[in-house]
């Protein structure tokens, strides 16, 4: 019964790559868009706080395919990344990790833009006042403060990567060994005959990870709590 | 030198202040609401004037004619926030530090150990904000802007949220910062106590304007005006200089032209000249030198005004035999049936145990008047 087959193994190792590229690529602008989400004051925010959150509301199949609009070989930025980089996303793991991305992205921004928005603005005031430049600030106040939501929705950002499985399979298909993740198999499986024990293998390897990511993130949370309350 | 003039728009607000202070402690006084905070942040960069200039020390921090607009952190204005604002991810050392590590190479000068030992902070250093006490962290505020070198520091509200026993433990802190590092400071407060104690200059505010600016005895012992301001208690200042203590009966002895004070406590160096802020409900008068009386102090002088207010209290001015003028808030009854007027001779009697401890400031030389 646990013994994974090759294809099982496989599945679950792209999962973990694609999961842990796609969270960590998204990570620094998941801050920077949380960030001008929170402190900025400017036309069209609205604008910018629609698109960010739009993959959460969308139909992922929608994502999907606008991805492959958009970054397929023929599309219009996929065709340049592959001119000016060599990069090609469709039907590639890359590709998987981009509407990964996408697809987890509002649920990082809305984690770390809450963990700002709750930071009292007049701890980097004071912190400018004693000579810290903006960038200096944001380093060194906004940054650390906020480090608790960071965690928090890096791996809120992962839990989701993860399980995406709408945009991905539009936009990448379900190749086995290149794009085939963990819900990819787990649907395969249960479209063949005889395929149950791997989907119900499969499916415990999927809830195992995703509650490790949130137990992580909770420890390493009240880890920076404790700090702060001066007990660590 | 410390020059202001600003104007600025909010809803439901509108700041249009201007003064001009020399340098020392400047304080800003006045009710909630009436612009003081505003000015502090004005002061450090934190907010920018519709119109108006500030020039500090001959520095020019703002002004929009000149379309001049010193950032923040180049600002160098020491900024003490009411309730400390010390970064919560840091130690007490790494607060310090902060501001120390921006500061200009040529003004590092502060030495790190001279603050700790003044604010007496010395053991606290690995501890984190969060685990201090209110004082503990108002002392490490006020260490952290002072090791970033500032060329002013403004202090809004610093000791609002202390209880008296703190209070008495920072305010001669303040005072020696005044007095031996020659750092002008901006005090924003509205404990009258702390501004009489403080202050070369009191620039009084109301709804957003100047409504008095001046050394703190012709400002503070000015009676008040409409009724905004009714919310002083009238105060006045006199100055004298300590000429022995009784230990035994906790007390110091001051000699005043006008008399002997007696004043509650027993901190004081003879020789020393100090001013004490007594508010006029403590004050009463005598027309006669009054025998078997408890009251040790009984200053001689004649009556400079009398002015009615609504109520039953008065307000009667008494100029002192040798200068100061002490305010005694009495009832009308009292004025009518000992029947005080303008230039008559009075004894002021004020009780001891009534001076309040924080009021009672020490001075410069250059700053106990002409006397």
């Amino acid at each position: 019964m646990w013994s994974f087959t090759p294809e099982e193994l496989v599945a679950i190792k792209l999962s973990l790559r694609v999961a842990s590229v796609a969270t960590l690529a998204s990570l620094p602008f998941g801050i920077l868009v949380a960030y001008v989400l929170s402190r900025g004051r400017f036309r069209g925010k609205m604008l910018l706080d629609g698109v960010v959150y739009l993959p959460l509301v969308l139909p992922p199949v929608v994502t999907g395919y606008v991805l492959l609009i958009l970054f397929g070989r023929r599309g219009p930025l996929g065709a340049f990344l592959e001119d000016a980089f060599g990069i090609v996303l469709s039907f590639r793991w890359t590709g998987a990790a981009l509407a990964a991305a996408v697809m987890s992205f509002p649920l990082m921004v809305r984690a770390i833009r809450l963990a700002m928005d709750t930071i009292d603005r007049r701890s980097e005031e004071a912190a400018a006042t004693l000579g810290a430049s903006p960038m200096w600030v944001f380093l060194t106040v906004t940054l650390p403060l906020a480090m608790p939501g960071i965690v928090a929705g890096a791996m809120l950002g992962f839990a989701k990567a993860l399980g995406e499985f709408g945009a991905t399979i539009t936009f990448v298909s379900n190749i086995p060994g290149e794009t085939q993740t963990i819900p990819a198999a787990i649907y395969s499986y249960t479209q063949t005959p005889g395929g149950d024990e791997g989907a119900f293998r499969l499916s415990v390897i999927a809830i195992v990870i995703a509650l490790g990511a949130l137990v992580a993130s909770e420890l390493l949370s009240r880890h920076t709590t404790r700090r702060r309350a001066g007990l660590g | 030198m410390i020059e202001v003039s600003c104007r600025l728009v909010r809803p439901r607000f509108v700041l249009d202040a201007s003064f001009t202070a020399p340098n020392g402690c400047v304080a800003l006084f006045g009710p909630s609401g009436s612009g003081k905070s505003t000015i502090v942040r004005l002061l450090a960069g934190l907010e920018r004037p519709d119109r108006g200039r500030i020039v500090v020390d001959g520095r020019t921090l703002v002004d929009t004619e000149a379309r001049i607009d010193v950032p923040v952190h180049k600002r160098r204005v020491g900024l003490v926030f009411q309730d400390g604002q010390l970064l919560p991810h840091l130690s007490v050392r790494q607060n310090l530090d902060y501001g120390r590590s921006f500061a200009p190479r040529d003004a590092r000068g502060v030495p790190f150990d001279a603050v700790v030992d003044l604010l007496g902070i010395g053991h606290l250093l690995k501890a984190r904000p969060a685990t201090l006490s209110g004082g503990e962290r108002q002392r490490v505020s006020i260490g952290r802007a002072l090791l970033a070198a500032p060329r002013l520091l403004v202090m809004d509200e610093p000791l609002a949220s202390l209880d008296a026993a703190r209070k008495l433990e920072i305010l001669p802190f303040i005072e020696r910062l005044r007095d031996e590092w020659d750092l002008p400071i901006v005090y924003v407060s509205h404990a009258v106590e702390e501004v009489a104690r403080l202050a070369n200059t009191v620039v009084r505010l109301s709804e957003g304007r100047v409504v008095a600016e001046g050394p703190p005895n012709e400002v503070i012992g000015a009676p008040a005006g409409d009724a905004g301001e009714a919310a002083f208690p009238a105060l006045s200042l006199v100055s004298a200089k300590v000429v022995h203590e009784r230990p035994e009966f906790s007390v110091a002895i001051l000699e005043h032209p006008a008399g002997e004070i007696v004043l509650p406590g027993s901190a004081f160096r003879v020789g020393e000249t100090v001013r004490v802020a007594i508010a006029a409900t403590n004050v009463a008068l005598a027309v006669e030198e009054p025998h078997g009386l408890s009251v040790r102090t009984r200053l001689r002088g004649r009556i400079w005004r009398v002015e009615a207010g609504p109520g039953p209290s008065v307000h009667v001015t008494v100029e002192l035999s040798g200068g100061d003028r002490i305010v005694a808030s009495l009832t009308r009854l009292a004025v009518a049936d000992l029947d005080l007027k303008e230039g008559r001779e009075v004894f002021a009697l004020v009780k001891t145990v009534a001076i309040d401890e924080t009021a009672v400031a020490t001075l410069r030389r250059d700053q106990a008047g002409p006397r």
